[in-house]
């Protein structure tokens, strides 16, 4: 039984919960022991709390005993990236800083899962405070990706990936800076969709770089996706930046939207460093839409060569000011060291970072300093503006614009030691968040390896009904999830 | 050859409040040069009379009702500080 539970879907389970064939305790206790059979080898999970799940599972199952069932979340386990508040449960950004803090509230995507009733099961291993592509820069040990343990899972948000792809959870939720929930998505075979900036609020994640973080979903299915943003979508008056906007039923909307539409193929994404193997399953996906109707338009993004730089300006100088509350005062890890104020700041930092985080924060603080301002920062906010312009000349012509979401499929763990190579896996993806749009990658293939490689479409602002609907178009017609991990 | 002269990591080190051993100063003076040699490449653009984007989205002047509303209490807010005393962070001393 437990096999039809780990690989199903959301969707489904939420029938078979509905029509009374399984209980919220079945499906829980099923990941459960899922859970503690293979995640010594995946470590997707920093901390997991079965007591707990277990009592939330009870709970769901008594309400729908008692006809109360708040719909199709209801009952269902869901894992957190390790950035996202749940009262009274850990959140530690996979750092030492935050080893041993527990959050005093939940973050509003909590909540509101918590108000649909879903299981909040496990905090999702990333790279330290959510800045890598490997989820090697995790101060509690790396994960690996489950279709091959020598690999990466790709990063930030790589626990929050193989989780779902190990049926360790049927979908998870992460955090998407410049790739964040794209690249481990692709590199797992999973569905992740990064919403349009605003769409979902932030309180509550821990901020890295706070005009590029979005919370986003990962899923089986761009179904399941379409259910869980539905869930976790919406207006919050504590998010300033979040969008006062009508959250439509994005599910209905995958049978609504038929299309046919015109998708732009951006000529400078299919350049030097693409995987000829990641190229092929791309050209197939856009064979496929052509003879779905669709429209194939070869766009132009002529300053997509610039987003990397303007991207690692934008996103440290974020960071740098950011992380400046991990002060060693309040709710951090403080040195045993210090003897004075200025010792606790100096000493806490050097102690609970990381050599990525201290590189960011390093960076950042230069590109915002006097003298720099101007010639760094100041102008990648130019530059910026540029990059967003592409994006929205392009969408006077096509509906959306279809991409690999990486240029190669899971690269080796420790094969990625200089920096710069390692920000080079982010080059399909950083333009979406510089531009605040919404992005998705689906499962698109298999390299002959066997390592998943992704699709990625990009949506108009807000559009996110268009998009689920093009990328369900694709999805529903191919099955690469059957493919599971041999674990 | 040096990489970016102008990086004094000591100095940029000092302003972010970050300790850092001699191993980790030449390191990333060395991996923080060749990032800051890539995005040279931004200085080939001309952005004159371009505006610069803080957000994709600018969202101004979101204002909230001036509602009093509760907030964590001292308990919550407390319950992870490093060291506290009659509701409050401990710290050493700072005036003389």
């Amino acid at each position: 039984m437990a096999d039809g539970i780990l690989f199903s879907t959301l969707t489904a389970l939420a029938n078979r919960l509905a029509a009374g064939e399984l209980s919220a305790v079945d499906i829980t206790q099923a990941f459960i022991d899922r859970t503690t059979a293979v995640d010594g080898r995946v470590r997707a999970f920093n901390s997991v709390n079965p007591e707990d799940a277990l009592a939330q599972a009870k709970a769901a199952d008594e309400r729908r005993a008692a006809d109360q069932s708040r719909g199709a979340l209801d009952g269902l386990p869901i894992a957190l990236k390790d950035v996202i508040a749940v009262k009274d449960q850990p959140l530690t950004a996979s750092s030492k800083m935050l080893e041993h803090f527990v959050s005093p509230y939940d973050a509003t995507v909590t909540q509101k899962l918590k108000s649909a009733g879903s299981v909040l099961w496990g905090r999702a291993n990333l790279d330290e405070f959510a800045m890598g592509s490997s989820t090697e820069n995790s101060a509690f040990g790396a994960t690996a990706n489950p279709y091959d343990l020598t690999r990466v899972p790709g990063g930030s948000s790589g626990g929050s990936a193989a989780a779902v792809a190990a049926g360790e959870a049927i979908a998870s939720l992460g955090s998407d800076t410049g790739g964040s929930i794209r690249q481990p998505a692709a590199f797992c075979n999973v569905v992740g969709l990064k919403p349009t900036y605003g769409l979902v609020s932030r309180y509550g994640l821990a901020a890295f770089a706070s005009s590029l973080d979005q919370i986003g979903t990962f899923t089986r299915t761009v179904e399941d996706a379409a259910v869980l943003l539905g869930g976790i979508a919406g207006h919050d008056p504590r998010d300033s930046t979040s969008f006062k906007t009508e959250v439509p039923d994005y599910r209905a909307a995958l049978a609504e939207r038929k299309g046919p539409w015109k998708l732009g193929v951006p000529k400078e994404y299919f350049g030097v460093g693409l995987d000829p193997e990641v190229g092929a399953a791309i050209e197939q996906a856009i064979a496929f839409y052509r003879e779905q109707g669709c429209e194939i338009k070869e766009v132009s993004l002529p300053h997509t060569d610039y987003c990397l730089s303007t991207y690692y300006i934008i996103a440290t100088a974020e960071a740098s000011s950011n992380l400046a509350r991990y002060d060693g005062v309040r709710y951090t890890h403080r040195s045993a060291e210090a003897k004075s104020v200025e010792d606790i700041y100096f000493k806490s930092r050097q102690e609970g970072f990381g050599p990525e985080v201290k590189r960011r924060i390093i960076l950042g603080t230069y590109v915002l300093s006097s003298g720099y301002y101007d010639a760094y920062y100041l102008r990648a906010q130019k530059v910026r503006t540029l990059i967003r312009q592409d994006f929205l000349n392009a969408y006077r012509e096509v509906d959306a614009i279809l991409t690999p979401t990486t240029p190669t499929p899971a690269f080796k763990a420790g094969e990625k030691a200089d920096p710069l190579a390692m920000y080079l896996s982010d080059i399909y993806t950083i333009g979406v968040n510089l531009a605040g749009l919404p992005g998705i990658s689906i499962p698109a293939g298999f390299s002959e390896a066997g390592l998943p490689i992704g699709l990625q479409l990009i949506g108009q602002p807000y559009a996110e009904a268009d998009l689920l609907a093009i990328a369900h178009t694709y999805d529903s017609h191919h099955d690469w999830r059957s493919r599971r991990p041999v674990l | 050859m040096s990489n970016i002269p102008d990086l004094n990591i000591d100095r940029v080190a000092e302003l972010a409040r970050i300790a850092l051993t001699p191993a980790e100063k030449a390191e990333f003076s060395a991996q923080l040069g060749e990032v800051l040699k890539h995005v040279e490449q931004l200085k080939q653009l001309d952005v004159d009379g371009v505006e610069p984007t803080a957000h994709a989205f600018a969202v101004e002047n979101v204002w909230a009702d001036d509602e009093a509303q509760a907030g964590l209490s001292v308990e919550d807010a407390l319950r992870n500080a490093p060291a506290q005393r009659d509701n409050m962070v401990v710290v050493p001393k700072v005036v003389e």
